[in-house]
C-alpha cells in the first residue's frame, strides 16, 4: 500500500513538474521544435512522388469516367414545329398548341440498370440571387402555419392567399415530361427516390399540401397534384435543390431495365418548359454510373496533368541540383 | 502676460487661476461612452466595419445574416472600451490619493489642515521633513538660519543628489511668527514648462521691510512632487497649482504609439479597400448590365420592369457586403491577441530577470513590440542606463607615486594605507583636499555613522574614499568642517567657496586651517583646468601620465591641487570676490575671472581616479545592436569629458585610428554655424572611409543648432551613426527624438531618470531600467528592463521574433479573406453577376473567425532563426530595420497567391462537381474544404519550426473543420444537413480535394524552393547553416545604404537620405583637424572654439 502511494504521489509530482516544464518551456519559447528544411533530395522526391501517385490515380479515374455510358439529346430545338421555328416563345407560350414531341435515342454500348434519366438546362440560372432567395424552408416544412413569406417575393401570395409552396423557386418548376419506349413496350421508368432522402423526411412537410399554386394570371411550370404531400412530390424537391452552377442536370427518374447496345428508345415528350425566351438549352440524357459517379473525364485529366507536371518539376530539379554540386563551392556556400 | 500673486490674500485672486486639483484622467463618467466611441471611430477600420454592419441591416443586399459582422464588432468595441475604462479608473486613483494628501497652509493667519486639493494660488504652505510639496512654491522662510533648504527632485528631473534652495534675500530673517502674516506680491511670468527657470520678483508689503523689488530665480522655488530633505520646515507661497505648475505643464499627454508595421498594415488595408471598391464598381456596372440586357430575359427571375430608384446601386452595395471579408474583421482581434502574446513573452522572459534585484523585464505598452524588430536609433542615457551610478574611488596618484596600479584598488593598496599611517604630507594634503574641497553634506545618523549627501556622486565617492583612509569628514557646521584623522579633529572655516561651472571645470575652497590659522586654496578639477596652472617648476610630467593612463582605463580623472595664501592675497581677492558674486551683468563671466586669479600656481598634490562602473555586458551590447545596424545617440545631463570617456569605454565610439570625434560647440551662433558646417564637412569627406565617426554637442551649442540651423543639424544627424550630446536639458533630449523621427527613423529611448521621462514618450519605443533613481522613468516607458544588457534580448529576440510573426499573421489574415473573397468574386460570374453568395452565412463567419484565425495564431511561437543565431548574426536584424518581411511587394505576393489558390479552388469544384452533381451546399462545401485544406498546406510550409501547439492547431482545425461541419450536418435545421456526410462518403470528393492540394501546393513550394535554394536571402542561409549544420558563414556586410534607398517619403525633402554620396576623398585631413591633441585625448578631437582654458592648456603642454 505504501509503495503503491508512494508511487501514486511521485507519478503525480512527475505529471505536474511535467506540465509546469512544459509551461515553462512555452513560456521561454523554448518549447521542442522540429526544423523542417526544404533540401533538395527531399523536395525532388516529394515531386516524384506526387508524380508516381497522381498519374496512375488519374488514369483510374479516367477509366472509371470512360466506363459510364451516356446518351445525351439536346431536343429544344427540334421539338419546336417548323412553322414556328422562327418565334419559339410564342410556340411554347402557346396553350392550345400540342407540345408532344418524340425522339429517337440509340443506344450505341450496353448500358446496366440502373439508367438514370435526367434532364439538363443549360444558361439556366438556378442560382441567381433573385431566385436562390425566394423560398421558404419553414413553409416547405410547415406549411401555412408558416405566416412570414417575405422572403418569397414576388411569388407569396396570390389573390390574397398564400400560395404552398412559395417563391420563385417553386413557381417555375420545370414541366417537360418524358415517356420512353424500347420497341413495343414502354420501358419501366422509377419516379420514385430520385430525391434526397433527407429531404424527403425533414425539410419537406408530409402533411403539406400544395395550396393556391400556379393559380395566378402568370403560370410558370409546373403545377402540383394537391392531394399529394410535398414530401412526396419528388419533382419539387429535386428541382428546390438549387444547382450552383448554370449548367445543371436534375434526376428525372431511373430505367430499371438494361439496354443492348443498338437499341432504340424512342422518347415521347412534353415541351412545355420554356427556355426559349433566354436561350437556355434543353438536353435529356441516360446515363449508367461509376463508383466515381456520371462521366467525368475532368478529374483524371487534372490528376495526371498534375502527376506530369510534377515529374518535370522533379527532373528540372534535379538538373539544376546535379549542375550546382559540380561546382566546386557546392550549392550552398555564398560569397 | 505676468500673474500677480498675492501672498496670504483671500480676497483677490482666489478663482482667477486653475485650483490644485491634479486630474490625468482622459474621461469623465458622462462623457466616456460617447468620447470612446468617437475615439474609436476615429480609426478607419473601425468606421468601415460599422458601415459593413449597417448596410448588412438591409435585408434587400445582405448575402448573409448581419449577426456574423455585427457580433465581432460589438465585441471589439467593448474589449477596447474597458481596457480604457480601466486604465482611466486608476489614473483617477491615482490622482485622488495626491489631491486627498493633507497639507498645512494659513488660512485667516492660523495654520489649518486642509487637502492638497484645496490649495489656492497665493496660500502660505507650510512643509515639514519628508513632505511632498504638493504645487509650485515660492520658499519665504526655512528652519535654516541661513534660510537654506534641501529638496530632492528626483521625480522631476531624476537627479537623486540633495539640492539647495534658498530664500530671497528680501525675507532672510523674518520671524518664524510674523510669517503668518507675510504680505505681499509675487509677479511671476504665465505657468511653462521649463525647471530650471523662475524669473519673476517679489516684492513684499509693508511692515516687512523696504518696498524693494527682489528678483527671485529657480533657486528660490520648491517645486511640484519634490521631496523637502534635511531641513525641519519650510513655508512657501503658492505661485502655480493644479495642472498648471512646471510639472503639470511638462506632463504632456503621452499620443498612443502606433508601431511601423500598423502603418503599413493600414496602409496594406487602405489599398485592399481601394481594389475593393475598384471590383464593387466593376462587378455593380457589370451586374447591372446583365441585368438589363439578360435577366429580363429569365422570366423565372421576374424582374420587375420598373425598379425603386436604388435599383442601379442594389447590386454594387450586394458586391461591397460580399467583399467586405477582404479586409478580414478578425485582423484587429488576432493582432491584438498575439501583441499581448509578445508581451507576455516579455514579461516572461527568464533571461531578462535582474537578478541583483530580482525585477523581470515588463512590457507596459502591449501594442508595440514589432517596433523593437525595426529599431535604427537608439537614444540613450548615461549615468544609470550605461553605467551603475555607483562612483568608487579606484586610483590615485599623489605626489608622483602611484596607488592601486597593483591591486586595481588604492584603498587596498598597502603603500598608500602605510603612507596614511606615517602622515606622509603629501598624503596627507591629498586627503584633506579629498575631504574638504566639495560641497557634500555630512549627516550624522543616530548610530552615529556619518552619511554623506552629495550633489556629485564623484565628491561623494572622494569623501567615501577619503574617510576610508582615516580622513573622516564628521560635520559642517555653518562655514567649519570637522575633521578627524587618525584619532585627531581638526577644524577648518571655509571662506570662500569658488562653484564648480563647466567652463572652469573646476572647483575650489578657500579654507581657514584652525590650527595653524594659515589660509589655504584647495582645488580640484579636470586635468586641463588645473595642470596647466601647476606652480611653475614643478613637474606635472608624472601627472599627465597618470591622467593619460587612467582615462585609458576609463576613470574619471580629478587633479588635486593646493595653494597655500597670504593673509593679505587673500583679503585682497576677497573683496573682488565679493564685487564680482553681486553684480548683475554677465556675473558668471566675471567670477569665473575673479576666480581665475586665485587659482594659479597651484601645487599639484595628485590625480585621483574614479570609476563609475559600466553595467556588465554594455559594451557587449552596444556592439551586437551596433552590429545590428542599429544608430546609437547618447544624450546626458553630464559633462562632455565624462561622456567621452564613458562612450569610449563602451564601444560606443572607437579610439583613435578607427575613430575620429568631431566637436560642435560655440557661445554665438555664428561659431555654432561655423562649427557646425566644418563638422558636416568632415562627416561628407569621410563617409566613404570605413572610419567610425562621431559628433559631439553640447546642451548650449544644440539649443542654438536647433533653433537657427535645423536643416544642417539634421543632414548631421542622418550623416552620424554616432553622436555624443552632453548637458542636454529633458526637452532637448526629446527634441532631438522628435528631430530622427521626423527624419523616418524608428527611435527607442531608454533611460532611467525622471529627465528622461519626455524623451521615452517622445519615441517610438520608450524603455526604461528600473533603477537607482527609482522607478519614474520605467513607469513611463513602454518597457522596463532591470539592466541595459537586456537591451539586446528585448529588441534581437523579442523585438525581431514579434517583427516576423506578425509580418506573416497580418499578411496571412488578408491571404485567407482574399481567397474566400476570390472564389465569391468568380462565382458571381456564373451566376448572373446578381450577388448570390456561394458560402453560407456559418461558413463565412466560422471560416475567418474559427477554421482560419486558430492555426494562424500559433505563428506566434514560430521562429525562423534560433535565438542563439540571431545573436550571432545581430545583422540578420536589418530584414526586420528594412521592412522587408511586410511591404507592398511581400503583400503581392500573397495577392497573387491567394488569387492562384482561389483559382484552382473554383475551377477544380466547378468542374468536378459538375451537371448532376452541381447543387449549390455541396459545390459551397467543396470549395471550402479545398480552401482549408489548401490554408493547412500554406501554415505547414510558412512555419519555420514546428512544435507540438503548431502541430495540434494546423492538424487540429483541420480535424475541426469536419467535426464542426459533421455536426451542423447532423442538424435537421440547418441549410447543410447531411451534406457533409454524403460529402465524406463520395470518393470524388476526397479525389477531389487532393487535386485541389496538389494542384494549389506543388507551384508554391516549388517557387519557395527555387528561391530558397538558388536566391536565398540571408535568413534563408542562416537557416540552412543552423539545420544542417554546415559550416558558420560569414554573412558579409548587409548593406545598411540599402535600407534608406528603400525608405520613401521623408519628410525632409532636402536631407539626403542616400549616405554615401558622392564625394571625393580629397582631403585625408580636414584643414582643422588637429591630428595630435596634446596628450590625454585618445581620439581625433577637433576643437574650434574653446574658451578660458583648452587653448591654453595646449600651449602648455606642448611647452613641458
Amino acid at each position: 500500500m505504501d509503495v503503491d502511494g508512494g508511487s501514486l504521489a511521485s507519478d503525480a509530482v512527475v505529471v505536474r513538474s511535467r506540465r509546469n516544464k512544459a509551461f515553462y518551456q512555452f513560456t521561454q519559447q523554448k518549447l521542442p521544435a522540429c526544423k523542417p528544411v526544404l533540401t533538395p533530395p527531399c523536395v525532388i522526391t516529394a515531386f516524384l512522388l506526387i508524380g508516381a501517385i497522381f498519374i496512375p490515380a488519374g488514369l483510374v479515374t479516367l477509366r472509371a469516367s470512360h466506363l459510364v455510358v451516356e446518351i445525351v439529346d439536346r431536343y429544344d430545338t427540334e421539338c419546336v414545329p417548323d412553322a414556328f421555328k422562327s418565334n419559339k416563345v410564342l410556340y411554347v407560350k402557346d396553350v392550345s398548341i400540342p407540345k408532344n414531341c418524340s425522339r429517337i435515342l440509340k443506344v450505341h454500348k450496353y448500358m446496366k440498370a440502373p439508367i438514370y434519366i435526367y434532364y439538363q438546362l443549360d444558361n439556366y440560372y438556378q442560382n441567381h440571387r433573385r431566385y436562390v432567395k425566394s423560398r421558404s424552408d419553414q413553409q416547405l416544412l410547415h406549411g401555412l402555419e408558416q405566416n412570414d413569406l417575405s422572403s418569397c417575393k414576388p411569388e407569396e401570395y396570390d389573390n390574397g392567399l398564400p400560395i404552398v409552396p412559395c417563391g420563385l423557386i417553386a413557381w417555375s418548376l420545370f414541366n417537360d415530361t418524358f415517356t420512353f419506349i424500347r420497341g413495343r413496350e414502354e420501358l419501366k421508368v422509377s419516379r420514385k427516390n430520385i430525391a434526397w432522402k433527407s429531404d424527403r423526411d425533414h425539410k419537406f412537410g408530409k402533411h403539406v399540401y400544395p395550396f393556391n399554386f400556379q393559380n395566378g394570371t402568370l403560370v410558370g411550370g409546373r403545377k402540383l397534384d394537391s392531394n399529394i404531400p410535398l414530401s412526396d412530390q419528388e419533382d419539387l424537391i429535386v428541382w428546390m435543390r438549387i444547382a450552383a452552377l448554370p449548367s445543371f442536370r436534375k434526376m428525372y427518374g431511373r430505367i430499371e431495365e438494361d439496354l443492348d447496345a443498338d437499341d432504340v428508345v424512342v422518347v415521347n415528350l412534353m415541351n412545355n418548359y420554356n427556355t426559349y425566351s433566354f436561350d437556355g438549352k434543353k438536353k435529356l440524357i441516360l446515363s449508367t454510373s461509376s463508383w466515381l459517379g456520371g462521366k467525368n473525364d475532368f478529374l483524371g485529366f487534372a490528376y495526371i496533368f498534375v502527376g506530369c507536371s510534377s515529374i518535370i518539376m522533379s527532373a528540372i530539379f534535379m538538373l539544376l541540383h546535379v549542375k550546382k554540386s559540380k561546382e566546386p563551392n557546392g550549392w550552398h556556400i555564398y560569397r | 502676460m505676468k500673474r500677480y500673486v498675492y501672498i496670504n490674500d483671500e480676497d483677490s485672486s482666489q478663482d482667477l487661476y486653475c485650483g490644485n486639483r491634479i486630474s490625468n484622467r482622459k474621461y469623465t463618467v458622462f462623457n466616456f461612452i460617447p468620447k470612446n466611441l468617437w475615439e474609436q471611430f476615429s480609426r478607419f477600420m473601425n468606421q468601415y466595419f460599422l458601415l459593413i454592419a449597417c448596410l448588412q441591416l438591409w435585408s434587400l443586399i445582405t448575402p448573409v445574416n448581419p449577426a456574423s459582422t455585427w457580433g465581432p464588432l460589438i465585441f471589439i468595441f467593448a474589449v477596447s472600451a474597458t481596457k480604457e475604462a480601466w486604465d482611466d479608473y486608476n489614473r483617477y486613483l491615482s490622482d485622488k490619493k495626491a489631491n486627498e494628501k493633507e497639507v498645512w497652509v494659513v488660512r485667516q493667519s492660523t495654520k489649518k489642515h486642509i487637502e492638497a486639493q484645496d490649495v489656492r494660488v497665493g496660500n502660505l504652505v507650510w512643509l515639514r521633513e519628508n513632505d511632498e510639496v504638493p504645487c509650485d512654491l515660492v520658499l519665504i522662510g526655512t528652519s535654516d538660519p541661513q534660510g537654506l533648504c534641501y529638496v530632492e527632485t528626483a521625480a522631476l528631473d531624476g537627479e537623486t543628489d540633495l539640492k539647495t534652495r534658498i530664500i530671497p534675500p528680501a525675507c532672510m530673517g523674518i520671524d518664524f511668527e510674523l510669517l503668518h502674516k507675510i504680505k505681499g506680491v509675487v509677479e511671476c511670468p504665465n505657468p511653462d514648462k521649463d525647471i530650471r527657470r523662475f524669473d519673476a520678483n517679489l516684492r513684499l508689503f509693508p511692515p516687512f521691510i523696504d518696498n524693494d523689488v527682489c528678483p527671485l530665480t529657480i533657486k528660490n522655488t520648491l517645486l511640484q512632487s519634490c521631496y523637502l530633505r534635511n531641513t525641519e520646515w519650510v513655508c512657501g507661497v503658492a505661485v502655480y497649482t493644479g495642472n498648471e505648475t512646471k510639472l503639470g505643464m511638462s506632463r504632456g499627454i503621452p499620443e498612443p504609439k502606433l508601431t511601423a508595421m500598423d502603418a503599413m498594415i493600414d496602409k496594406l488595408t487602405g489599398a485592399i479597400f481601394v481594389f475593393q471598391i475598384v471590383v464593387v464598381i466593376v462587378l455593380g456596372i457589370a451586374g447591372n448590365v446583365w441585368k438589363d440586357t439578360e435577366a429580363r430575359k429569365q422570366w423565372y427571375v421576374q424582374y420587375p420592369e420598373e425598379g425603386p430608384w436604388y435599383e442601379l446601386l442594389v447590386i454594387p452595395l450586394r458586391f461591397e457586403l460580399l467583399c467586405s471579408i477582404m479586409i478580414p474583421i478578425s485582423i484587429k482581434v488576432s493582432l491584438d491577441l498575439v501583441k499581448s502574446l509578445y508581451a507576455k513573452f516579455i514579461d516572461w522572459d527568464c533571461e531578462m530577470i535582474d537578478h541583483e534585484t530580482g525585477i523581470p523585464s515588463h512590457a507596459t505598452n502591449t501594442a508595440i513590440s514589432e517596433d523593437l524588430g525595426q529599431v535604427e536609433y537608439i537614444l540613450t542615457d548615461k549615468t544609470g542606463t550605461l553605467t551603475e551610478n555607483k562612483m568608487i574611488f579606484k586610483r590615485c596618484c599623489i605626489g608622483g607615486i602611484c596607488y592601486g596600479n597593483e591591486t586595481g584598488d588604492a584603498l587596498k593598496d598597502v603603500e598608500l594605507l602605510n603612507a596614511v599611517a606615517s602622515c606622509s604630507s603629501d598624503v596627507v594634503r591629498f586627503l584633506t583636499v579629498m575631504a574638504i574641497c566639495n560641497t557634500v553634506i555630512p549627516i550624522q545618523s543616530k548610530t552615529g555613522a556619518v552619511l554623506y549627501k552629495a550633489q556629485s556622486q564623484d565628491e561623494d565617492a572622494l569623501v567615501h574614499a577619503a574617510s576610508q583612509l582615516h580622513m573622516v569628514f564628521v560635520n559642517k557646521n555653518a562655514n567649519i568642517c570637522e575633521i578627524r584623522f587618525n584619532g585627531s579633529v581638526d577644524h577648518y572655516e571655509v571662506l570662500d567657496t569658488l562653484e564648480f561651472t563647466s567652463d572652469r571645470k573646476r572647483m575650489s575652497v578657500v579654507v581657514k586651517d584652525h590650527q595653524n590659522e594659515k589660509i589655504v586654496l584647495l582645488s580640484k578639477g579636470a586635468d586641463e583646468a588645473i595642470l596647466p596652472y601647476a606652480c611653475a617648476g614643478q613637474q606635472t610630467r608624472t601627472f599627465i601620465e597618470a591622467v593619460e593612463q587612467y582615462a585609458q582605463l576609463g576613470l574619471r580623472t580629478l587633479c588635486l591641487a593646493w595653494r597655500e595664501l597670504k593673509e593679505e592675497e587673500y583679503q585682497e581677492w576677497s573683496l573682488m570676490f565679493k564685487e564680482a558674486n553681486s553684480t548683475l551683468v554677465d556675473r558668471e563671466w566675471r567670477i569665473a575671472e575673479v576666480c581665475q586669479r586665485l587659482e594659479h600656481n597651484l601645487e599639484i598634490l595628485g590625480v585621483t581616479a574614479i570609476e563609475d562602473r559600466l553595467q556588465d555586458g554594455v559594451p557587449e551590447t552596444i556592439e551586437t545592436l551596433r552590429k545590428a545596424g542599429i544608430n546609437f545617440w547618447m544624450l546626458t545631463g553630464d559633462k562632455q569629458n565624462t561622456a567621452i570617456q564613458i562612450a569610449l569605454s563602451c564601444n560606443f565610439i572607437s579610439p583613435e585610428p578607427k575613430g575620429q570625434l568631431l566637436l560642435i560647440d560655440g557661445k554665438t551662433e555664428d561659431e555654432v554655424c561655423r562649427s557646425l558646417e566644418r563638422v558636416l564637412l568632415t562627416m561628407r569627406i569621410t563617409t566613404s572611409e570605413p572610419k567610425d565617426l562621431a559628433f559631439v554637442v553640447d546642451g548650449w551649442a544644440l539649443e542654438i543648432a536647433l533653433k537657427h540651423y535645423r536643416k544642417a543639424f539634421t543632414e548631421l544627424a542622418i550623416l552620424s551613426r554616432t553622436a555624443i550630446c552632453c548637458r542636454v536639458t529633458p526637452s532637448q533630449k526629446a527634441q532631438l527624438v522628435e528631430l530622427l523621427k521626423l527624419c523616418d527613423y524608428r527611435t527607442l529611448a531608454i533611460g532611467d531618470g525622471g529627465n528622461d521621462v519626455r524623451m521615452i514618450q517622445q519615441a517610438d519605443i520608450g524603455v526604461g531600467i528600473s533603477g537607482r533613481e527609482g522607478l519614474q522613468a520605467a513607469r513611463a516607458a513602454d518597457y522596463s528592463i532591470g539592466k541595459f544588457r537586456f537591451l539586446k534580448r528585448l529588441i534581437l529576440v523579442h523585438g525581431r521574433y514579434s517583427y516576423n510573426r506578425t509580418a506573416f499573421l497580418s499578411q496571412y489574415s488578408f491571404y485567407k479573406s482574399l481567397v474566400i473573397c476570390f472564389i465569391q468574386i468568380f462565382f458571381s460570374f456564373i451566376s448572373g453577376v446578381s450577388g448570390t453568395s456561394l458560402f453560407n452565412s456559418v461558413s463565412l463567419m466560422a471560416y475567418n473567425v474559427f477554421y482560419t484565425s486558430i492555426p494562424v495564431l500559433v505563428s506566434v511561437l514560430d521562429k525562423d532563426l534560433s535565438e542563439r543565431t540571431v545573436m550571432q548574426h545581430p545583422q540578420i536584424l536589418f530584414y526586420c530595420q528594412a521592412g522587408r518581411l511586410l511591404n507592398p511587394s511581400t503583400f503581392a505576393g500573397w495577392f497573387g497567391r491567394s488569387l492562384f489558390h482561389a483559382i484552382v479552388v473554383f475551377v477544380i469544384s466547378i468542374h468536378a462537381y459538375a451537371y448532376e452533381r452541381s447543387e449549390m451546399e455541396e459545390v459551397a462545401i467543396v470549395a471550402l474544404s479545398g480552401c482549408i485544406w489548401l490554408q493547412a498546406f500554406v501554415m505547414t510550409l510558412e512555419t519555420n519550426s514546428f512544435t507540438i501547439l503548431q502541430h495540434l492547431a494546423i492538424w487540429g482545425n483541420l480535424v475541426a473543420f469536419y467535426i464542426i461541419n459533421w455536426i451542423f450536418s447532423a442538424l435537421p435545421s440547418s441549410g447543410m444537413y447531411t451534406i457533409m456526410f454524403r460529402l465524406c462518403g463520395q470518393p470524388s470528393y476526397w479525389i477531389t480535394i487532393f487535386l485541389i492540394v496538389a494542384a494549389g501546393m506543388c507551384p508554391i513550394v516549388a517557387i519557395k524552393y527555387f528561391r530558397y535554394t538558388y536566391t536565398p536571402s540571408k535568413i534563408n542561409t542562416l537557416q540552412q547553416a543552423e539545420r544542417l549544420g554546415g559550416p558558420i558563414l560569414s554573412l558579409g556586410n548587409i548593406e545598411s545604404q540599402a535600407r534608406l534607398i528603400e525608405k520613401e517619403g521623408s519628410p525632409l525633402s532636402i536631407t539626403p537620405k542616400n549616405r554615401n554620396p558622392v564625394f571625393e576623398p580629397l582631403l585625408t585631413d580636414s584643414p582643422n583637424t588637429r591630428r595630435s591633441f596634446g596628450s590625454g585625448t585618445p581620439f581625433d578631437f577637433f576643437q574650434t572654439q574653446s574658451r578660458l582654458s583648452s587653448s591654453s592648456y595646449t600651449r602648455n603642454c606642448k611647452d613641458n
